[in-house]
């Protein structure tokens, strides 16, 4: 899957226009691409918490949080550090792995303007196996390179999960453990720990170069600037696109030239699905369409959304991690009711269903639970018709449950 | 006037319920036996603890035998 910037290379170094801003140098660019492109590092006098407030950019990884906020509560303790998070546990999101291939170093200058921003003591960036190649060379090529420490995720669901970053880079095991406090306040080795997803660096490292009233040159009021999304499933050509903040489902899928859907599941394994009758909604953190990490997957007509929710439902299961009780019984569980609903369910199943899926919402060390029931509870709500005609063992998708 | 609340290390907790005992106006158990608040809270807290209920909540911090509890209080606003 290839990454198709919405703008070409300029030659010379300019500010990028609204369309496309990550992929501006080029395919695989190296640092001369990348300074060509871009323009000179950003330099650390300026203020950029206040640039990143102004921006309105937010968490690209997941949780939409508002960037500058973070950085101002880490930046009030001492001796921070800083982590770059390119773990993309999501099996269906490429948006990292991609960013990270193509534009190494405008990550690496959002994660260095942001230690810069903090006064970081120490600077990581955590990226799963195939990102580490890459990144060493770009790293390699960056007379500030050897500031970065890189660290190797494992393949896993949950490793991207902030307080699993935190434990693997300082103990080697990528797990989620019990925070009752921030990870501003103490997170890796007691310390104030900024923990950013790589897309969210890179944004920075604009921010940091152009300012925030020209990252707002994109996208709309609610969700400003660009973001990544990584779209697969029934479609023709799925793949990483970059979009400006606000664009509606439906154009998306009619960029990777989809037909009519019949659902799209919005934010990945973690998100809700968003029934046809809805694709119009625009991509936002605080709309019908949350974009999470940007995973789009489209669900064909004639096929059954139930079916597909119960397979990701038993992988999910499985990424449990096993420490938490609800978690660790209560997501198995919840496969199998899942399962049932996607066969032949008894009177009832529906009911075991939606009670599991409230039951381990927000019981355990990390959002895990809270993902599966916020996924299996909109399933229940855009495939009502389907879960009312497998109770009569039918399926509306076309006989095939 | 501060708000406590009851946090659970759920990496901790075996779930066999001895603070749903102690704590029964608060806590009911699941189908598993782990503690299951009558009232969800959002946030990271297992439940908000009522200030009547405060000693019986201390003491099932300091009766659980994972060490699993935590007591925490935030100035209401
Ligand atoms: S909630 Fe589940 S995935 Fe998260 S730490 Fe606990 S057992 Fe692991
Ligand atoms: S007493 Fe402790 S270990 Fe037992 S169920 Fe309660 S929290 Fe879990």
């Amino acid at each position: 899957m290839n990454a198709r910037p919405a703008a070409v290379a300029t030659g010379s170094p300019t500010r990028p226009d609204t369309a496309g801003r990550l992929f501006v140098a080029g395919a695989g660019a190296g640092h001369e691409a990348h300074l060509a492109a871009y323009g000179p590092a950003p330099s650390s006098g300026t203020d950029l918490i206040r640039e990143l407030e102004l921006s309105g950019l937010t968490g690209r990884g997941g949780a939409a949080f508002p960037v500058w906020r973070k950085l101002a509560a880490t930046a009030a303790g001492r001796r921070p550090v800083v982590i770059g998070n390119g773990a993309e546990g999501e099996p269906r999101s490429r948006k990292d792995a991609t960013l990270v291939q193509h534009a190494p170093h405008l990550v690496v200058d959002g994660l260095l303007a942001a230690a810069d921003a903090v006064r970081a003591s120490r600077v990581y960036l955590y990226v799963r196996s195939g990102s580490g190649t890459p990144i060493r060379r770009a790293l390699a090529e960056r007379p500030d390179g050897g500031r970065v420490r890189v660290v190797v995720a494992p393949h896993t669901f949950v490793s991207g999960e902030a307080g699993a970053v935190v434990n693997a880079v300082g103990q080697g095991v990528a797990l989620p453990t019990d925070r009752l406090h921030r990870l501003s306040e103490t997170g890796l080795d007691g310390r104030p720990t900024l923990v950013h997803n790589v897309e969210t660096l890179a944004h920075l490292g604009l921010v940091a170069r152009y300012g925030g009233s020209w990252f707002r040159g994109a996208g709309t009021l609610e969700d400003p600037g660009t973001r990544l999304v990584t779209v697969s499933g029934d479609l023709p050509a799925g793949g990483v696109l970059e979009i400006p903040g606000g664009t509606r489902v439906a154009d998306v899928l009619a960029a990777c030239g989809t037909g009519p859907v019949a659902a799209v599941l919005v934010g990945g394994y973690h998100g809700a699905w968003l029934p046809a009758a809805e694709v119009d909604a625009r991509l936002s953190p605080s709309g019908r369409a949350v974009p999470g990490a940007g995973v789009l997957i489209a669900l064909g007509p004639g096929r059954c959304g139930l079916h597909l929710t119960a397979q990701i439902v038993r992988y999910l299961a499985g990424q449990s991690a096993g420490q938490c009780g609800p978690c660790r019984f209560g997501l198995p569980a919840l496969a199998g009711a899942v399962g049932e609903l996607a066969g032949r369910p008894a009177v009832g199943t529906e009911g075991r269903v939606r009670r599991l899926a409230t039951t381990v919402a927000g019981r355990g060390a990390c959002h895990h639970p809270d993902g599966t029931s916020r996924l299996v509870l909109s399933a229940l709500d855009a495939f009502a018709d389907d879960v009312a005609a497998h109770a009569t063992g039918r399926c509306v998708a076309g006989g095939r449950p | 006037m501060n708000r406590t609340g009851l946090h659970v290390d759920w990496t901790r907790c075996d779930g066999r319920g001895l603070c749903v005992e102690l704590l029964p106006d608060l806590l009911g158990r699941d189908e598993w036996g782990y503690p299951l608040p009558h009232r969800s809270t959002p946030g990271r807290l297992l439940t908000e603890v009522p200030p009547g209920s405060v000693a019986d909540a201390e003491q099932a911090v300091a009766l659980c035998p994972l060490l699993a509890l935590t007591l925490t209080t935030e100035a209401a606003t």
